[in-house]
């Protein structure tokens, strides 16, 4: 492991009423042997787009997934993550329950091979949701909240793989907001969009602030810098520095962040 | 001799050897078809075999044929279905999934003859089903288990990464997500396995001879009554099938017209082998447009 | 617009009006429910059973090879416990009178024939195996790899019963006619199996080939070096360890073959004197003598032993193929 001793030089902190999830001192192991290790405790503010940046193997993935436990299958992560006074990084933990309250959108749109209203309704369904009229409200809802009701209310039964990559990565929200999280995850969700579907999304993502709490991983630093409201800089494997978007990127404190974001920016 | 003209012969030897090839299985191919089917007849399906004269049809083990086959897939799918899903899913890389895996390896190298007698041993004589057709399917279905295993498994870990994801980030359960999502992806893969493996049980007979047996008892095709010794449905009836049929009218069989009715069911045989081999490809092909293409 | 249009949008404008309007909320977040956070679901006895099931099945196949075993190993190891038969006499005689009161139970004819079709049939097959797989990878058009692709498919698809029917009526008089005698023996056997085996080898030799890296053809072409040097020299050499394997598969499906083999062998269990005259394998004295035997008898136990010992040889193959897998990855 390369500069284990890299201290981060700022680590910005919230209330404890206004944190709704926070880590400390996770570290990641695939294997037992490649390792991430997040020594720094990131907070996160309720209600706002937090960015996680910085380059490949930064570890920012990887640190975005063991929040809501999708590294369970392929590593081993130690540490502990608070949310709603739970260490939810603790074996006793339903990550199933836990997964509903902090959903996940991916970096390549990935809908159900099923109808646009079967990809939302899929989850519910199983949940035991079984009213129709119901279900077709949380479906025009969570369209209508992913900017998508307009486009797609004529084929709802038509197939989610016929619809454009950007239909389909705000199709992605929706289902996941059909689910009614508290948090959303995004893990470079328009890396494979193309510019006119990525400012749609980041349109969508703005209006959601309002009602959730979304911390994105994104290569694209004018995209966190258009829409974030904290970032937090993440250099192999380690955070280096965590502060609001406008004094990362106007005023960095670290060296390196600020080499990382001068020749990100070009 | 210098390389160029080494290159030649090489070139020229490997040609040689594939046009070999090629006319051995045209040969056998038309052999059989030259030679049997003129005597595919209908009568030649609706009737009875014969055991002393000419003129013998094959009605009886057409049926047990097709009969096992539907048996075995009922058995087997199942066991496959969950050991692939094991295997795919949850297997960890560890000392245990390694001995499954050799204990299946071991499982598909057995020769053919090995399971019919093990088969033998455990359901004709130690559980006294007798020669049936419940013995012959339980052989078939360890015959088949590592093949259709393995294809599902394949069939499974093609479905891509994000769809688990996907699945799971909707705070599903591993299975829920496995059986809603990834199977049905899977689909065209685990169906073409499926028809493969038809293929080669309804042309099994060394792991039949001492299951099911090598004689068929009267059949009666309007008894709908399971449980009733003569009924078509009955397990516990001993069932010849074609396979073994051609074995038995060749080795101990006395009907003078055995070339004959061993070139039609062998006809046969490869007929239905060749359509489900057919089959297989085009209904994956099918299915996987239908899933991944635009429904419009 | 014509009439059936325009009843069609007056239809469903009245439709749209009979919905009864569902007053849209914003969608939002739902109140955590902390406490199910550390309580199992629906999920999580889902998970316990489905994952239960997928065990179920995999304890079944582990038993189901282990009780393979067990039966195989108990009944055929009854003609050495049990009969007290010399376990040297069984493996080095020749002399098979398994009869009542006497205990003449030696398999070396057998054996020795089992060995000798697996070996040349493995022989026979495997220059046209090789041949057939630089075709496809290295010589032909992505046509004529696919062509020959399903040649080998109808190869494998090909009943076992069909290929005995065919030695028996095509081959063996063949071969009668040439050598004269019966026409049942070895060779007939071997020319059965060289195209039962064929498909096999040939298929995993193509799979070797493909995995040799196209860096090396280049280099070795841009060598100067002939296509057949490169082949010979390079390809054949980097893939020889998965050809070997090939070929061990196939030897492995040439001994275990039964009923094709057992109609062109001639059944006389004698020590092979040539290539023509009329034998027996391990599996063609099983499959022809089974059903004469009495369970429990001297004369059935040494039909077990027989089984036994091709069990021991498909697990010998087994250990074979992974023994060259291991040193190829080294």
């Amino acid at each position: 492991m390369q500069n284990v001793n890299e201290a981060p030089t700022f680590i910005h902190q919230f209330n404890k009423d206004d944190q709704i999830i926070s880590t400390q001192d996770l570290s990641v192991f695939y294997g037992g042997t490649v390792q991430k290790l997040f020594n720094a405790s990131l907070q996160f503010k309720k209600k706002t787009i937090t960015a996680l940046i910085g380059g490949s193997g930064s570890g920012k993935s990887t640190f975005l997934r063991c929040l809501n436990r999708m590294n369970d299958k392929v590593a081993r992560v130690d540490g502990e993550i608070w949310y709603h006074d739970l260490d939810i990084n603790k074996n006793n933990i339903n990550v199933y329950q836990l997964r509903k309250n902090i959903g996940m959108v991916f970096q390549k749109p990935n809908p159900f091979p099923k109808s646009i209203r079967e990809n939302i309704t899929y989850a519910l369904k199983a949940n035991g949701e079984k009213n129709k009229q119901k279900l077709d409200q949380i479906v025009e809802e969570s369209l209508r909240a992913a900017a998508l009701w307009d486009e797609v209310k004529d084929k709802l039964d038509k197939s989610a793989l016929a619809m454009s990559g950007g239909q389909q990565q705000r199709l992605c929200i929706a289902r996941a907001l059909a689910i009614k999280p508290e948090i959303i995850l995004l893990d470079e969700p328009a890396s494979a969009l193309d510019p006119v579907s990525t400012s749609k999304l980041e349109d969508t993502l703005k209006q959601l602030r309002t009602d959730y709490t979304m911390i994105m991983v994104t290569h694209n630093m004018q995209q966190a810098s258009r829409i974030s409201d904290y970032t937090a800089f993440f250099h192999l494997g380690h955070v280096l520095e965590y502060d609001t978007t406008e004094n990362i990127f106007t005023n960095p404190k670290g060296e390196i962040t600020e080499d990382y974001i001068r020749g990100s920016f070009g | 001799m210098n390389a160029k003209t080494r290159n030649k012969i090489a070139t020229t030897g490997i040609y040689t050897l594939v046009s070999i090839v090629v006319i051995i299985l045209f040969g056998i191919l038309g052999n059989i078809l030259v030679s049997g089917v003129p005597h595919l007849s209908w009568h030649f399906l609706s009737s009875e075999a014969s055991s002393y004269q000419a003129g013998g049809g094959v009605r009886d083990q057409l049926f047990n044929s097709l009969y096992l086959l539907v048996l075995t897939l009922i058995i087997s799918l199942p066991i496959a279905l969950g050991a692939g899903i094991y295997l795919a899913e949850y297997a960890k890389d560890n000392w245990f999934t390694s001995l499954i895996r050799t204990t299946i390896e071991i499982l598909s190298s057995l020769p053919s003859i090995v399971v019919g007698l093990f088969g033998y041993l455990l359901f004709v004589v130690q559980f006294g089903f007798g020669f049936s057709i419940i013995s012959g399917a339980l052989a078939l279905t360890f015959f088949n288990l590592p093949t259709l295993t393995s294809n599902i498994e394949q069939a499974i870990e093609g479905v891509p990464e994000a769809q688990r994801d996907a699945g799971l980030a909707l705070g599903l359960s591993n299975w829920k997500t496995i059986r809603g999502i990834v199977l049905p992806a899977a689909l065209p893969g685990i169906l073409t396995g499926i028809i493969l493996s038809a293929g080669r049980i309804f042309g099994e007979a060394a792991a039949l001879i001492y299951t099911a047996g090598q004689s068929g008892s009267t059949i009666d095709y309007s008894n709908w009554n399971p449980l009733s010794p003569t009924s078509f449905l009955n397990i516990m009836r001993p069932a010849e099938t074609l396979a073994v049929h051609i074995w038995k009218v060749n080795t101990e069989g006395i009907i003078p017209d055995a070339t004959i009715v061993s070139a039609a069911t062998s006809a046969l045989l490869i007929i239905v082998v060749i359509l489900f081999n057919l089959g297989a490809r085009a209904l994956g092909n099918h299915l996987y447009r239908k899933l991944t293409a635009a429904k419009s | 617009m014509n009439n059936k249009d325009l009843k069609k949008v007056v239809e469903s404008a009245l439709d749209e009006q009979k919905v009864p309007h569902v007053k849209l909320k914003k969608i939002g977040a739902s109140k955590v429910d902390v406490a199910s956070l550390t309580k199992p679901s629906k999920e999580t006895r889902q998970e316990y059973w489905g994952k239960g099931l997928t065990y179920f099945a995999i304890i079944l196949i582990i038993i189901l090879v282990a009780s393979i075993i067990g039966f195989i190993g108990f009944h055929g190891l009854e003609t050495f416990t049990k009969d007290h038969v010399n376990i040297f006499h069984f493996l080095t005689s020749s002399d098979w009178d398994p009869g009542e009161g006497k205990n003449h139970v030696g398999a070396a004819a057998m054996i020795v024939t089992s060995f000798a079709v697996t070996l040349l049939a493995a022989l026979v097959a495997t220059p046209f195996a090789i041949a057939v797989a630089l075709f496809m990878t290295e010589y032909s058009s992505k046509k004529g790899a696919r062509f020959l692709q399903s040649v080998i498919e109808l190869l494998v698809g090909i009943p076992s019963v069909v290929y005995g029917f065919l030695g028996l009526t095509v081959i063996v008089p063949f071969i009668r006619n040439i050598f004269g005698g019966t026409g049942f023996g070895i060779l007939s056997a071997t020319l059965v199996l060289f195209v039962m085996v064929l498909p096999t080898i040939t298929s995993l030799t193509v799979d070797s080939l493909k995995a040799v890296p196209s860096d090396y053809r280049k280099a070795s072409l841009a060598l100067g070096a002939t296509k057949w040097q490169t082949i010979y020299k390079v390809i054949l050499r980097v893939a020889s360890p998965r050809i070997m394997t090939a070929v061990i598969f196939g030897m492995a499906r040439a001994f275990g073959e039964a009923l094709a083999v057992q109609m062109v062998i001639g059944n006389a269990v004698l020590m092979p004197a040539n290539l023509v005259s009329p034998s027996a394998t391990l599996t063609s004295q099983l499959t022809s003598q089974m059903g004469n035997t009495v369970m429990g008898t001297l004369p059935n136990n040494a039909l077990w032993s027989l089984a036994l010992l091709l069990l021991i040889m498909s697990l010998v193959f087994n250990f074979l193929v992974r023994l060259i897998g291991k040193r190829g990855q080294k």
